[in-house]
């Protein structure tokens, strides 16, 4: 079935509606800017930022006196000496700012006595997180720039939209061309400025806390318009991603909470403790950074000890109902709903794909190499380094998309007329609207097969050997995808819709991989078992590019910041 | 001895053009709905048209469906080891299969 190509034209084009996305349009359209926001899934609803359980890192001092430089110190130490240093002084200097609009437009930080409270998290020198209870800063982060954003005037916006490739003029980004969901056409969407905020890649492996639409889009797009990416090895595993037993309308992460108020207790299948062996003794404190965490588990596992689903239990016994109600009231009744009495069981948990340090390459305006081209949030690479700190993700997105906002705007207002029209959009569109290729093939199955590849091979824990199987794996999956999309091409085709997720996923899992491959020492959330020790040698960022489709790699010192008073 | 769950899922372009198709899945306690239906494209039918952004967590609201009658969202409905009847929500325009248009008039896309 062959649909007419739809189009459209704006000034700014938004890719993907989490928190750092909608800043951005409205941002942009603050500015006087048309704006177009655009989303696979429904706007504001979809991506990681929805998903976030408590922490929002900034020094607002509003617990305890604190200066930015204090939270960007920490950054720095979190990121194992791999941070841009202007992407983090500005996430963490202009975080506060951004905190503070929230705050007016009416997010509802939790308070104590009319002040924010703030929080003590792993890797922070002192309290630091905002958050919203009970477990909703993320859908009270998203509900609040939603209603801002169906406020503001000049912002368009159009769900369902699958972008299958950025469109180019003689280099320049010129817009996009996307698979359109609802009616299986084409689509073509021109703008003078395109932002890419479509997060980051935890939807490659098996395991992960994000939601399905976070399968690295952003990044292949980038790549394959001639864009550069760095730090791709750096995938953030959580430690104590929920594992068992089975609990349904609750998100993965969301014993992190718990842990921030109540402490808790990680413990191996003989009840004892066991993180002390690897350097960190929490004494109930919840001090673990997520590197450390992962690792720890996962030897425990190895070694026999742990929990029977492959995990470690974490343990509130110790705590008096009185106190678990008083921190988390109705998420106690959920629970009970799912048969779990923390007073009486431990819970299982495992490391899960979380988030990613690596992403696009951006300068502290949030331009990438590609003229016309912007990006924000978790698609941004190398703000976190080799490991993220935690609570940077919501604030990072809040601070890179308002800045990707306002410079979209600036190279908008200095475009003296409309690009050109694409050199590539015919290209683009008979690639959407393909006639299905005869030979039948599951790619619902194939998604599961790379899935598990990626977590199994390029996960928390890798050596040489795993890595070149998962590489193997992953060109057979590519032969097997071919070069057309199967299915009939209406309406929300899922194979289709399929065939181009795994075109973007396997072309963004063979650079992890490669990227993971080449760091010959163990970094941050990048531990090789074959080379367990941190090289000084490797004080450096890979970035990768796509040469006539090969991936090329490259290693270069870090981008350090400019001393400014 | 292992159970299986028995969905009953409407599958179709047009409402009054649809058939209905029947799948066996494995059951393990503690499974949702929507664990049933990923599991069907992976291992039976990858073209069963389903949404959902967040799998588990209850929070982008995509996966609304109408199980034996009722509207509940996958991701929260237990599956059981019984027969289940899906259909796609009858109050909204279908799209295919279990997918409606849920998305407000002013968030959908319009060619200009």
């Amino acid at each position: 079935m062959t649909q007419e190509p739809m189009s459209a034209e704006t000034d700014v084009l938004v890719i993907g509606s989490g928190a750092a996305g909608m800043y951005a349009a409205i941002e942009a359209a603050r500015s006087g800017c048309q704006v177009l926001l655009a989303d696979r899934s429904l706007i504001g609803r979809g991506g990681a930022t929805v998903m976030a359980q408590m922490t929002v890192a900034v020094a607002l001092g509003s617990e305890t006196p604190d200066h930015w430089r204090y939270h960007y110190a920490d950054t720095l130490t979190a990121g194992r000496g791999l941070c841009n240093e202007p992407l983090a002084q500005l996430l963490c200097e202009e975080g506060p700012d951004c905190i503070r609009a929230m705050d007016g437009w009416g997010v509802g930080w939790a308070r104590k006595d009319g002040r924010i409270t703030q929080a003590m998290a792993p890797g922070h020198d002192r309290p630091r997180c905002v958050y919203v209870d009970f477990l909703n800063t993320g859908p009270a982060v998203s509900k609040t720039l939603r209603t801002f954003v169906n406020k503001s005037s000049g912002i368009r916006k159009a769900g369902d939209l699958c972008v299958v490739d950025l469109l180019r003029n003689k280099g320049d980004v010129v817009g996009a061309a996307a698979l359109h969901l609802g009616s299986g056409a084409p689509v073509i969407l021109s703008a003078k400025a395109t932002i890419l905020a479509t997060g980051g890649l935890t939807r490659l492996y098996r395991r992960n806390s994000a939601s399905a639409n976070m399968g690295g889009d952003g990044y292949a797009l980038a790549l394959r318009a001639g864009g550069s990416l760095v730090d791709m090895e750096f995938v953030q595993f959580f430690p104590i991603g929920h594992l068992a037993p089975r609990l349904i309308g609750m998100d993965p992460i969301m014993w992190d909470p718990f842990r921030y108020k109540l402490g808790g207790r990680l413990l191996n299948n003989r009840m004892e403790e066991f993180t002390q062996h690897y350097g960190v003794a929490e004494d109930g404190k919840y001090v673990i950074t997520r590197d450390v965490g992962s690792y720890a588990i996962l030897k425990e596992v190895e070694a026999g000890r742990g929990s029977p689903h492959g995990g470690v239990y974490l343990s509130f016994q110790h705590c008096p109902e009185r106190a678990l109600r008083e921190s988390f009231g109705p998420v106690i009744d959920r629970l009970a709903a799912n048969g779990i009495d923390l007073t009486r069981v431990p819970i299982e948990v495992a490391p899960i794909a979380h988030y990613h340090m690596g992403g696009i390459v951006a300068d502290a305006k949030m331009q990438t190499g590609l003229p016309g081209l912007f990006a924000a949030g978790e698609a941004v690479g190398g703000a976190n380094g080799a490991n993220r700190l935690s609570g940077n993700a919501i604030t990072e997105a809040l601070v890179f998309g308002r800045r990707a906002g306002r410079s979209a705007a600036d190279s908008v207002k200095r475009l003296r007329a409309s690009p050109d029209h694409a050199d590539d959009a015919q290209k683009a569109i008979a690639l959407i609207a393909a006639e299905a290729p005869t030979r039948n093939f599951n790619t619902a199955e194939m998604q599961q097969t790379l899935q598990k590849t990626m977590q199994d091979n390029v996960g928390a824990l890798r050596d040489e050997a795993k890595i070149v199987a998962a590489i193997d794996t992953i060109s057979l999956l590519a032969d097997e995808l071919g070069d057309t999309p199967p299915g009939d091409g209406n309406r929300f085709d899922m194979r289709r819709i399929d065939w181009f997720d795994l075109r973007n996923m396997l072309l963004v899992s063979r650079v992890v991989a490669e990227a993971a491959l080449a760091r010959t020492e163990t970094r941050g959330a990048h531990q090789r078992e074959d080379y367990p020790r941190l090289s000084p040698d490797w004080a450096l960022n890979q970035t990768v590019g796509l040469q006539d489709a090969r991936i090329e790699l490259s290693a270069g010192p870090r981008d350090i910041a400019e001393a400014r008073s | 001895m292992s159970e299986n769950a028995t969905l009953r899922i409407w599958r179709g372009l047009d409402v009054n053009d649809g058939r209905w198709e029947t799948y066996e899945v494995p059951f393990e306690a503690g499974q949702s709905v929507l664990d049933g239906l990923r599991w069907i494209r992976a291992n039976r039918d990858p073209t069963l048209a389903i949404r959902f952004s967040c799998i588990n967590a209850n929070a982008c609201k995509e996966c609304m469906v109408e199980l034996d009658g009722e509207t509940v969202y996958a991701c929260t409905a237990r599956l059981q080891a019984r027969k289940m009847t899906l259909a796609p929500l009858s109050n909204k325009k279908l799209l295919r299969d279990l997918v409606t248009e849920i998305a407000p008039p002013t968030e959908r896309f319009r060619n200009s």
